[in-house]
């Protein structure tokens, strides 16, 4: 298009980059945080308690809660206790007679139209947990494809459409390149637009396989959504069929008997399904018609060091023991999407790889953040020459302050929400993702009113005092601050207050260099003062001798 | 300069489409519905050429599309005109509507 190959991949590089960056940060922010989401759910819920039952034990209360809870059940769910989330959530479907129709004056639909209750359990003591209401990291998990307010079905072709435009952005990006080694070791410090550039190019090419592999991968995740037209050519007008054939799943269930009979001992359903795998261990069950005398359980394996999602199951006759069927081995494009699925999701790192991961997350927001920024200073000269800030620059401008430095000041106020709103409060889960969109509408607000270089310099300055502040609400409101959990060595807690304290000291360090930042001179300028500071020595020298004289 | 009316007309009509905004909305339109098609189109050939079982396939087209969708992007604003732009994109995406459409005949 443009004169040369690269240079038309150097505008589309640009355009689509700078189109949906602003989005694309708050995509990124979010599933950088949905990395530590069961850490930030258990911050977030600090009256949860941290107990270290084995998994049989555990598995024996969740029986014996169910049992009293839902004993009319169709089916219990229990995922059992992990060392990244110490309570167990379990839920239950309810048969159809027991659904009763939404209360008068109910706003929200339960979930499944009330036919599922749920419950987090203490597997210390098998009693369901009091804890604060809130949606913890799921928001941030949500929020990375579903996004807010709006209908989840657009949110996901919105997103879809953004990490598209991330896909060529990334491409067109690598094809710009004449010197991608070189660059990857180039930074020339305080020179204005080169050093943008250079951290640009630094930060994308650092976690180069990263940023390809998360777009691309994310993609795949929602495919069968984006892209549902090869399911209706081969199988017309029966997707169920596709899924089953697919994705090697178990037979449907059968409808309960008559007659009742008891199930077997859970622990010796567990250890037969342990003893099956070698030795894999187990996170989670689910029990089918629970009394009847055709009771049935399946047993899901834990992830663990395997990459991808689908994790082998096996089902067994609850009554008798029996092994009826386990998963079959799936095909190899399955296993294919079910590794680009776990890679997306990153569910088998451990503590160290899980950091790295949540590390090249970051480096993809400054990649997307420095992106925009770099926009805008490359076109401000063109502006300043006329003597006038035009709208596309002042609205890019306002964009990059609301997003790079608002977005920050709302992910604080969501965790400030969580502390500080009264814990008895009606609706409060929904209250909390609230303070954190008003804290990024007022940031937006702010900076369209005045999208100067000071508004840059406040505003991180303002996320900067928010999140060095977090530990210290959480000191003044809750009884798991680090006073107690380094003492206790709770690093998960302990480790969440520290991360805080260092996001803000980098931020208020931003701020610092926002707020002292000199325009860079221009080379003529710079020769112009040496020639000045040269005459003046001159002069002076010329003035020393003629007093020694 | 020829002044009769038909010519005049023309060669406003041919101005108007130099512009180079036209250009640029001509291809993202390509990119991104041409782009679109020919991932969709792309997955529906897969899923009914590949001789691996039928599930299998209809992964396999749509882990290649996404990838054919992103290449047709760069396809569009990559060659020199708009119309190669378009060009580049249908027929492909025509071939493999074709390709589909006769193996679901035979089928």
């Amino acid at each position: 298009m443009k004169n040369g190959f690269r240079q038309s991949m150097a505008w589309l590089h640009t355009w689509t980059g700078l189109l949906v960056g602003w989005l694309l940060l708050l995509i990124f922010m979010a599933g950088t945080a949905s990395y530590y989401r069961e850490e930030i759910s258990r911050w977030m819920r600090p009256e949860l308690p941290r107990s270290t039952v084995s998994n049989e034990v555990a598995a024996e209360r969740a029986i014996a809660f169910l049992q009293h809870k839902a004993p009319q059940a169709e089916s219990w769910n229990v995922t059992l206790p992990d060392p990244r989330n110490p309570a167990m959530r379990m839920f239950w479907r309810n048969p159809e007679s027991m659904v009763k129709p939404p209360a008068e004056g109910e706003k929200r639909r339960r979930r499944g139209g009330g036919r599922f209750g749920d419950a987090t359990v203490d597997p210390g003591t098998g009693e369901e947990v009091a804890a604060r209401e809130t949606r913890g990291g799921d928001f941030f998990y949500r929020l990375h494809f579903d996004l807010h307010y709006i209908p989840v079905y657009w949110a996901r072709y919105l997103v879809g459409f953004c990490a598209m435009f991330m896909l060529v952005a990334i491409i067109t990006g690598v094809i710009t390149h004449k010197k991608i080694f070189k660059d990857f070791f180039t930074f020339r410090k305080d020179k204005g637009l080169r050093s943008w550039l250079d951290f640009h190019n630094v930060s994308a090419v650092m976690a180069l396989p990263y940023h390809a592999m998360i777009t691309y991968t994310g993609i795949v995740t929602l495919m069968f959504m984006y892209l549902p037209w090869g399911v209706n050519v081969a199988y017309p007008k029966d997707e169920d069929a596709f899924f089953s054939e697919a994705f090697a799943r178990l037979a449907d269930i059968e409808t309960p008997s008559e007659g009742t009979a008891t199930v077997l001992p859970i622990q010796q359903l567990l250890d037969a399904a342990r003893a099956e795998w070698k030795g894999a261990q187990v996170s989670g069950f689910t029990l089918y018609h629970p009394g009847a005398a055709n009771a049935v359980i399946d047993v899901y394996q834990r992830d663990g060091k395997r990459l991808s999602v689908d994790t082998p199951s096996l089902r067994y006759d609850a009554v008798s023991g029996a092994l009826i069927e386990a998963s079959p081995l799936s095909g190899g494009a399955t296993q294919t999407r079910g590794v680009m699925y776990g890679l997306h999701l990153a569910r088998f790192a451990d503590w160290g790889l899980r950091a790295l991961f949540f590390l090249s997350g970051l480096i993809g927001c400054l990649m997307v953040a420095s992106g925009v920024v770099l926009w805008a200073v490359k076109e401000r000269p063109k502006h300043a020459k006329s003597g006038k800030i035009g709208f596309g620059l002042r609205l890019v401008d306002a964009l990059n302050i609301g997003a790079v430095a608002g977005l920050p000041i709302a992910f604080a106020a969501y965790f400030w929400g969580n502390r500080l709103l009264p814990v008895q409060m009606a609706e409060r889960a929904d209250a909390e993702v609230n303070v954190f969109f008003y804290a990024w509408g007022a940031a937006l607000l702010a900076a369209f009113l005045w999208p100067k270089r000071l508004m840059w310099a406040w505003q991180l300055y303002v996320g900067a005092a928010m999140f060095l502040l977090i530990p210290v609400i959480n000191a003044l409101t809750t009884h798991a601050h680090l006073g107690v959990t380094l003492r206790n060595g709770d690093w998960v807690l302990a480790g969440f207050d520290l991360m805080m304290v260092a996001f803000g000291a980098v931020l208020a360090y931003c701020a610092l260099r926002m707020q002292r930042w000199q325009p860079a001179l221009s080379a003529a300028e710079k020769k112009k003062r040496q020639v000045a500071a040269a005459a003046a020595a001159k002069a002076q020298e010329s003035a020393h001798a003629e007093a020694n004289a | 300069m020829d002044s009769t009316p038909d010519a005049s007309w023309f060669s406003r009509f041919g101005s108007f489409f130099a512009r180079p905004w036209l250009g640029v909305l001509s291809r993202s339109l390509a990119a991104i519905f041409g782009g679109y098609a020919l991932a969709a189109t792309c997955a529906m050939f897969f899923a009914v050429a590949l001789p691996i079982a039928r599930g299998q396939a209809v992964l396999t087209g749509m882990l290649v599309a996404i990838v054919l969708c992103a290449c047709a992007a760069l396809w569009a604003f990559a060659t020199r005109t708009a119309l190669r732009a378009w060009v580049g994109i249908l027929i492909p995406t025509a071939l493999f509507w074709v390709g589909t459409e006769l193996l679901r005949a035979g089928a």
